[in-house]
């Protein structure tokens, strides 16, 4: 054994972090297997900032570059509620509100529009009265990702805070049965898809690839650090929420919807005749409506960009061929017609010039005019309920 | 610095400690020496200008050379160790060029280096320089080019339109795209620290009083790799005693190593970088919509530079406790203090210091023995916003950084004032501990608020904005 003071220091040094190296490795292994094991992220999503110190969102979070959208996409679907306006609504509905909650895709959710003007935000500030004398008070509860599975999702969340009636814009594009399981939201959310699609009885595969599934070492916390960290940033997004309204970049400029439109006849890999219903998830809008229940539902095929430029006698616009948009169109009539739903085709009423950058994203005005004919298409439903 | 860079250094300090290798001051200054030449390629930031992410740690380390040169005592010769030493450095410049022929995850340089020949025939071109300077040491010739030198090269990439024409100028040398010339093009590691140490070296020279270093300390001085990014600004003489101290008990430097490091990386990477995501800036000023908001981003912003800058210094300070190099304190409660002067003695203490050896204390020296006769007051008027502008120059020379100084050097002259015509009144108030205390607290929440609209001219580089911002925050637009 050496005398050396040096060296007996050197080695009561090493000895020293030797035993918080271990420390430090033992309770890191615990946390990850604690972490592993509990699964804590659908209760830390639970835990919000918003509607208890600061607002909530008007719409749920959704943001391409967080650093200027105040806003961020995320995976967790308790911590997307949370932060949305619709989590601290009153439950049972209050005397003088009737409950609308809206549901659908980039449109409904107001892609390039600010808050303040999104279609829900028109239709609270229209303050309409319906029949009974309650204030009509809309919530958005649009994605902007097309997939009617996506939409039966935020539907059956919705539920628990009963609304009186449920507005579902749809749009062809939203439909084919191959595009279900596209959003990375539902991808994310395996369990939750697989659970509709048992209790509804869909067509969905469960057993699809692109689900995720976490294995072990991706429950735990460094395996979850991404998701730990979205919810985190979510809420340390709320003060900036707060103090300036702004969720979403909207640029001074951008690329408008193409107006000369390609000789293109086909849509999503269909030519002419070989699209079938069966293509089209209407077993997915079947159990939207199923799930609205007790609540009417009010379905709605969105305004579109009608094109007036080159090949627009084979196109409307971008997104769809004529055979294949006018085929939709009979069909989900038909369905509506068949199953006594409310429904209301909408498809070309607002103007060309008030969509923005793509075929059903529209501007304030445009959207002004759909939540004008939305409100008193609500009243109507509300006068005659079904 | 990353986290990954952080844990990395940490580390390659740790490891270098236990192995016993930092006992002999000889080795250590070796492993700094080096491992610091080498962080200064593999940190630089990448830029818009090919290799020039070579060519800057380069130039650091032949500017180093040239100060060390330079600033050696006279009647010293050229140590073989010296030679050795920029032998090795040179050898190590030479490599990380050649690891250009690696896959980009194996390069030590951030970018593709340039070919090796070329590095070495331009330290071959530097070492004939040297030899040149070194045989005609007799006198100092060089020392007052050179601080010029180094404040010419520090005036150009602090100013945003001559960093993008000499960008402009490097990119028609490298056949790129002038048009695309950014003053971004030209972000060097660590410039405005190792400017200053050098300039130090080189008062410190001209006033007699630097210490004698070989090459190896000089290097391990300006470049120490913990001290890089964000200071602190030590001195050489205190410096270097630590390098030619024994080491105290590896147990000691790593208690307080490791907690420093622990303190740095949560005020860092987990309370600043967090408060980052919300505080004032140049976009969400502008967007705010109500005054209490427009305070509370404010406020979140002076803490997070706090917290952000002492995080980083806790870091090179217990990294530094590692190797066994006591760096000096940066901080010191700095929000806490009852005023201005006060904070200044507590906030970003090494440049303080810095400031106050080399500019103040001397300009105030010169004032007060010239033939004019001029007043206490003017005196020190004018010291105090000279030396608070140069400090604001010293962050970028913009109209804000500029404001920031003035606001501070109008602050710190009405204190002193203020403090000059308090005092008879205070011995004759003869306060209680009670009062004394409520006066302490009171300055300090006044002091913290004007530091606090200070940061307005600091965050936001639009002086016109700005000055909206501050408008709004007294609900006056």
């Amino acid at each position: 054994m050496t005398t050396n003071p040096t060296v007996q220091l050197q080695r009561a040094g090493a000895r020293t972090l030797a035993r918080l190296l271990l420390k430090t490795g033992v309770l890191f292994l615990i946390l990850n297997l604690l972490f592993a094991w509990s699964n804590p992220l659908p209760a830390l999503g639970r835990i919000s900032a918003y509607n208890n110190l600061l607002p909530g969102r008007t719409r749920l979070p959704y943001g391409e570059n967080p650093a200027r959208a105040y806003n961020l996409s995320l995976y967790s679907l308790p911590a997307m509620l949370a932060s949305h306006e619709l989590a601290a609504a009153p439950v049972p509905v209050s005397a003088s509100e009737f409950r609308v909650v809206v549901i659908g895709d980039s449109s409904v959710w107001g892609y390039l529009l600010p808050s303040a003007d999104t279609l829900t935000a028109q239709l609270n500030r229209s303050n309409t009265t319906m029949p009974d004398g309650r204030l009509l008070r809309a919530y958005n509860l649009g994605y902007p990702v097309m997939s009617l599975t996506k939409d039966l999702l935020l539907l059956d969340m919705a539920r628990s805070f009963t609304p009186d009636l449920v507005v579902w814009c749809v749009t062809l594009e939203s439909f084919p049965t191959d595009k279900q399981l596209f959003p990375p939201l539902l991808q994310n959310n395996p369990d939750a898809v697989r659970a509709l699609a048992a209790r509804y009885a869909l067509r969905t595969a469960v057993d699809d690839a692109r689900f995720v599934q976490r294995d072990f070492l991706a429950r735990t916390l460094l395996g979850q650090r991404r998701n730990l960290a979205d919810l985190l940033r979510l809420q340390l997004y709320a003060p900036l929420w707060a103090a300036t309204a702004i969720d979403q970049e909207i640029p001074e400029t951008y690329v408008r919807r193409m107006e000369d439109l390609p000789a293109d006849l086909t849509f999503a890999g269909f030519t002419p005749g070989t699209l079938t219903q069966q293509d089209l998830a209407f077993d997915v809008l079947a159990a939207g409506i199923e799930a609205a229940r007790p609540a009417e539902l009010l379905l709605v095929n969105e305004p579109m960009f009608v094109s007036a430029g080159a090949n627009s006698n084979l196109r409307y616009n971008f997104f769809y061929p004529r055979w294949a948009y006018d085929q939709y169109r009979s069909w989900l009539a038909d369905a509506a017609r068949e199953n006594n739903w409310r429904y209301v085709d909408w498809w070309d009423a607002v103007a060309a010039a008030e969509f923005t950058d793509s075929a059903v994203h529209m501007s304030p005005a445009g959207t002004g005019q759909l939540a004008n004919k939305l409100a008193a298409a609500l009243v109507t439903a509300a006068a005659s309920p079904h | 610095m990353t986290l990954v860079q952080v844990a990395a250094l940490a580390a390659l300090a740790a490891a270098a400690r236990f192995s016993g290798s930092l006992e002999r001051p000889a080795v250590r200054t070796w492993i700094l020496c080096l491992s610091s030449a080498l962080v200064l390629f593999l940190l630089q930031p990448v830029t818009g200008v090919r290799q020039l992410d070579y060519w800057l740690p380069l130039g650091t380390l032949l500017m180093c050379g040239a100060v060390w040169a330079i600033t050696r005592p006279a009647a010293q010769g050229l140590a073989r160790e010296d030679t050795v030493t920029a032998t090795a450095v040179a050898a190590l410049c030479v490599a990380v060029s050649l690891t250009r022929y690696l896959a980009p995850e194996l390069r030590f340089s951030t970018g593709r280096a340039p070919p090796s020949e070329i590095v070495a025939l331009v330290l071959a071109i530097f070492a004939g320089l040297m030899a040149l300077t070194l045989r005609h040491k007799g006198r100092d010739l060089g020392s007052l080019p050179a601080v010029l030198a180094v404040l010419a090269l520090f005036i150009l990439l602090k100013t945003d339109a001559l960093a993008t024409l000499a960008s402009s100028a490097v990119r028609g040398l490298t056949g790129q795209d002038t048009t695309l010339a950014s003053s971004s093009d030209l972000r060097w590691l660590g410039f405005s620290y190792i400017a200053f140490r050098l300039l130090h070296a080189l008062f410190e020279f001209r006033n007699g009083k630097m210490p004698a270093l070989t090459l190896r300390e000089f290097l391990a001085w300006v470049i120490f790799f913990p001290a890089l990014v964000a200071g602190p600004i030590d001195r050489a003489a205190r410096f270097s005693q630590d390098l030619r101290a024994p080491l105290a008990p590896a147990d000691t430097d790593l208690r307080a190593g490791i907690g420093r490091i622990a303190s740095g990386l949560a005020k860092k990477f987990v309370v600043a970088d967090s408060l980052a995501l919300f505080c004032l800036n140049e976009m969400n000023a502008a967007q705010v919509n109500s005054t209490v908001w427009l305070w509370i981003l404010l406020y979140a912003y002076a803490l997070r530079l706090y917290l952000d800058f002492s995080g980083y210094t806790d870091l090179a300070i217990g990294i530094g406790n590692l190797f066994g190099v006591r760096l000096p304190e940066n901080f010191n409660a700095p929000y806490l203090k009852p005023n201005l002067t006060q904070f200044w003695n507590s906030w970003h203490m090494s440049l303080a210091q810095w400031f106050r050896a080399h500019f103040f204390n001397p300009a105030t020296r010169a004032l007060r023995a010239s033939p004019r006769n001029l007043p206490p007051a003017l005196i020190i008027l004018i010291t105090q916003l000279a030396t608070m502008l140069l400090i604001g120059a010293w962050h970028g020379l913009s109209a804000g950084f500029l404001i920031w100084g003035f606001w501070h050097g109008a602050g710190l002259f009405v204190h002193n004032r203020w403090a000059e015509w308090m005092r008879p009144r205070m011995a004759a108030l003869a306060p209680t501990p009670r009062t004394a205390h409520v006066l302490q607290v009171a300055g300090a929440v006044l002091t913290l608020h004007y530091v606090a609209l200070g940061w307005v001219w600091f965050a936001i580089a639009s002086p016109q904005l700005s000055w909206s911002v501050m408008l709004r925050l007294w609900a006056l637009a």
